[in-house]
């Protein structure tokens, strides 16, 4: 300990400071909100456990900052990048990604065989409970990880600077694990908005602002404080995902507490309006976080490990400004023939169907990036997996505006070809942009020549690989046969199914379904073992020095990649 | 010059973000603000009321264990569903539901029109163990609302929050909240005619069978009895000029 007053120790940074107050006022809330119910903490969806668990964790957030503080705050070097928050999220996002995606595999088996998967008394072993925690888990945690590492990483980079903030990054790194926890916890007893994607509580959404704002303010300061010129493309994305999460997230929740301490809360919108909102969150919570954040991902990395400039400039343009302007109306499309009027089902699927075109601009822009460079597909297989991602992205938005269409999604509306669309999307676009990316970043932050076995990539790419076509496809013959048994008339003119009928009928799809799922599985668990061996220094991943970080090289004068392709 | 426009927005970080904001932001304000205002929205209908006490404990029941992850509550007006499921469904109809209940997945049938089609006994066999009743179901079980006794102490905070959201309940309803759930219990209660008035067309009976215990299965089948069954379809015209949208 040095004899310095405790103020004057924030003198040089003073994020600790005001994470600390931000500490010590949730854990007095939390010391409130675990107020004894008088029903069981573990049968009742009350706020009592989140209280304790919520205590427990600021409480070591207050004690680290106490550690840190104790040592002196400690300097930072400005000319270096902040990369061992990267670090975090890069094992944060493996880790939830294989939770996310094993709760996935549980409860589509619990579709298949519900005798053996299924228990009496463990309520929180219920589907209805596990597929938010499946979705939220793959989407926020994994997902969410990967944009928040990745944006970390690249916009340092390509801002030549570092992050600003001093610890606010960890503050938003450590602030959103708890975010996950809590929401996942929550579900598991029962605490759930039943909004889909935002299940989470009031007091969950309320620390997801606070923690969203600071990851908002870390961004823009370090945009702000650049010392390139220009804003590098993927930044635009970056900056596009988070402002308007940060947005739906506030209108989407907006609810009224039974009371300041109570888990349960009353949706401020009702009925038609609620729904609306919803869809407005929740299209846009693909069209956001799963879209352009991901797009953000690959504007970055597939140059990079292309080592090739990014194919049109102008495109980028185009399709940036026509990507975020039209996904907005895209809602409408999730409520066709619903109560909602016609006039907002009808610009929900103009929108979509022209939304076509601008996901296309961004996926034509990601492949030709390889132009002159299509040998890598042949022995590059991380580069091949970015590929392939942009591939099963163009896909994913060709069935997206086919389905949006009125009398199509009065057929596929409710059944699995949603559920497999979804996965297409998910599994082929974010997974595998993710997955290209880990491996990208792995050698890159831990400083190796490659990685541990790029044999053990190849793996994962085909045992992924065929696990999204045995998804998809048996969730494309499962949705089509149940949407047309539905409406199956005998000749006598009476409806010739009876619903259970319809749910028996897709159990061999269900198996075929559950396979893929778990080959998917597979394939992030060798991923995990790849990445752990190359942080390790084990087989090709060999140390490597001599790596200047950019910030300390001298800037190089007005080489801007991205216009070459002009 | 459109480039120019972006090297500029490319250069400066607050604009940029200015930018981003002002165009996201047109759709939702086109799509959504107009359905607050536009009167036509909502059907007028006869017969909508709040759930009453015990409904919306089971309610928040069907909420809480995710039932909405594989159950709609929107019958869509296409021949198939009108004939499987009866009245399309009215936005009218979930005006007092925060949140709603539409849901976006049909892995099992659609609810809104499921009051009065099965009995309470049904509904307990089937809830308790699916595959008792429907051999091929793939519902879970639960078996444990049964067992569980309904936490009803602060329902009359949940009704005073909806009150406060614009739900049309009564001072009255607020205070009489935890009689009223047990009044719809049990037939012979004191003030059976007064919560009657209060929640007319409301079902009452003793739902789960046993009358020693107030649980949860009692509050969600009370819930589910009454799904769609508050508009009278036989005076509601579709047709009229008013109703159409």
């Amino acid at each position: 300990m040095t004899s310095t007053p405790f103020t004057t120790r924030f003198k040089d940074d003073d994020s600790l400071f005001y994470i600390s107050i931000i500490l010590g006022l949730g854990f007095i809330w939390s010391m409130f909100a675990a107020h004894p119910t008088g029903v069981s903490a573990l049968l009742y969806p009350t706020l009592e456990m989140h209280g304790y668990m919520m205590m427990f964790f600021f409480l070591l957030g207050i004690l680290a900052v106490v550690y840190k503080v104790g040592d002196g705050v400690p300097k930072i070097d400005q000319s270096e990048y902040e990369d061992g928050v990267v670090k975090a999220g890069v094992i944060a996002t493996t880790f939830w990604g294989i939770a996310g995606m094993l709760v996935g595999v549980i409860i589509a088996c619990q579709l298949t065989w519900p005798n053996i998967f299924y228990f009496d008394n463990l309520p929180w072993t219920n589907f209805g409970r596990l597929r938010p925690l499946h979705t939220s888990a793959v989407i926020f945690a994994f997902g969410g990880n990967a944009l928040i590492a990745t944006s970390f990483y690249v916009v340092q980079r390509t801002c030549r600077t570092r992050l600003a903030g001093g610890m606010w990054p960890w503050f938003v790194f450590w602030g959103y694990q708890l975010f996950i926890i809590l929401a996942a916890t929550g579900y598991l007893a029962g605490v759930t908005q039943s909004k889909e994607y935002a299940e989470p509580e009031w007091y969950v959404d309320i620390w997801l602002t606070i923690v969203w704002v600071a990851y908002l303010m870390v961004f823009m300061a370090t945009l702000y404080k650049r010392k390139e010129p220009h804003i590098y493309v993927a930044n635009w994305f970056y900056l596009a995902f988070i402002i308007t999460v940060a947005i739906l997230h506030l209108v989407n929740n907006l609810a009224l507490p039974v009371g300041a301490f109570e888990a349960k809360s009353y949706s401020l919108f009702a009925g038609v309006q609620d729904a609306m909102t919803q869809w407005w969150y929740g299209h846009n919570a693909v069209g956001f976080f799963l879209t352009a954040g991901f797009l953000a991902i690959m504007y970055y990395f597939i140059p990079k490990r292309a080592n090739r400039p990014v194919w049109s400039y102008k495109l980028s343009i185009v399709h940036f400004w026509a990507v975020i302007f039209i996904y907005i109306w895209a809602g409408p499309h999730h409520l066709h023939f619903t109560a909602l009027p016609q006039w907002t089902q009808t610009l929900g699927m103009v929108f979509s169907i022209m939304l076509w075109m601008p996901s296309w601009g961004g996926m034509i822009n990601g492949l030709m990036t390889l132009s002159g460079a299509w040998d890598k597909l042949r022995t590059d297989p991380v580069l091949r997996m970015l590929v392939v991602s942009v591939a099963f992205y163009g896909m994913a938005t060709f069935e997206g505006p086919l389905m949006s269409v009125r009398y199509v999604n009065a057929l596929s509306h409710y059944t699995d070809w949603t559920i497999g669309h979804v996965h297409s999307g998910a599994l082929g676009w974010n997974g595998f942009v993710t997955f290209g990316a880990l491996y990208c970043l792995v050698p890159w932050l831990w400083k190796k020549k490659e990685l541990y076995s790029l044999r053990l990539v190849e793996w994962h790419f085909w045992l992924a690989t065929i696990g999204i076509l045995f998804y998809i496809t048996s969730m494309w013959v499962s949705g089509i046969m149940e949407g047309l048994m539905w409406r199956a008339y005998t000749d006598l003119g009476f409806l010739e199914y009876a619903f259970i009928e319809t749910v028996s009928a897709k159990h061999i799809s269900y198996i075929v379904r559950a396979l893929g799922g778990t080959l998917f599985l597979l394939g992030t668990l060798i991923m995990a073992y790849n990445i752990r061996m190359t942080i390790k220094g084990r087989g090709l991943a060999e140390a490597l020095d001599g790596d200047v970080p950019l910030a300390k090289k001298p800037a190089l004068p007005a080489a801007q990649p991205i216009l070459v392709g002009e | 010059m459109f480039l120019k426009l972006h090297q500029y927005l490319e250069k400066k970080s607050f604009a940029l973000l200015l930018g981003i904001i002002g165009t996201v932001s047109v759709g939702g304000l086109i799509e959504i603000a107009p359905l607050f205002y536009i009167d036509s929205t909502i059907e007028k209908v006869e017969g909508m009321r709040p759930y009453s006490p015990l409904e919306l404990a089971g309610r928040d029941i069907y909420v809480r264990e995710g039932c909405y992850t594989c159950h709609s509550q929107m019958v869509r007006p296409l021949r198939d569903e009108v004939e499987r499921y009866g009245h399309y469904s009215l936005a009218a109809e979930s005006m007092y539901d925060r949140p709603f209940q539409w849901g976006s997945k049909r892995t099992g049938p659609d609810l809104a029109r499921l009051g009065g089609k099965y009995s309470d006994e049904w509904h307990k066999l089937h809830l308790e163990n699916p595959r008792a009743v429907v051999p091929e179901s793939i519902m879970p079980p639960y078996k444990f609302l049964s067992e569980r006794e309904l936490n009803y102490k602060s329902v009359a905070a949940h009704l005073n929050a909806n009150q406060k959201l614009g739900v049309p309940y009564t001072d009255e309803m607020v205070e009489l909240a935890v009689s009223d759930l047990k009044t719809q219990l049990d037939e012979y209660a004191d003030d059976y005619d007064g919560f009657m008035q209060r929640y007319p067309k409301a079902v009452v009976r003793e739902f789960d069978g046993n009358p020693d215990k107030i649980t949860e299965m009692d509050a969600l089948i009370a819930y589910m009895q009454m799904l769609g069954t508050l508009v009278d379809f036989e005076e509601y015209q579709a047709e009229k000029d008013e109703n159409l949208r």
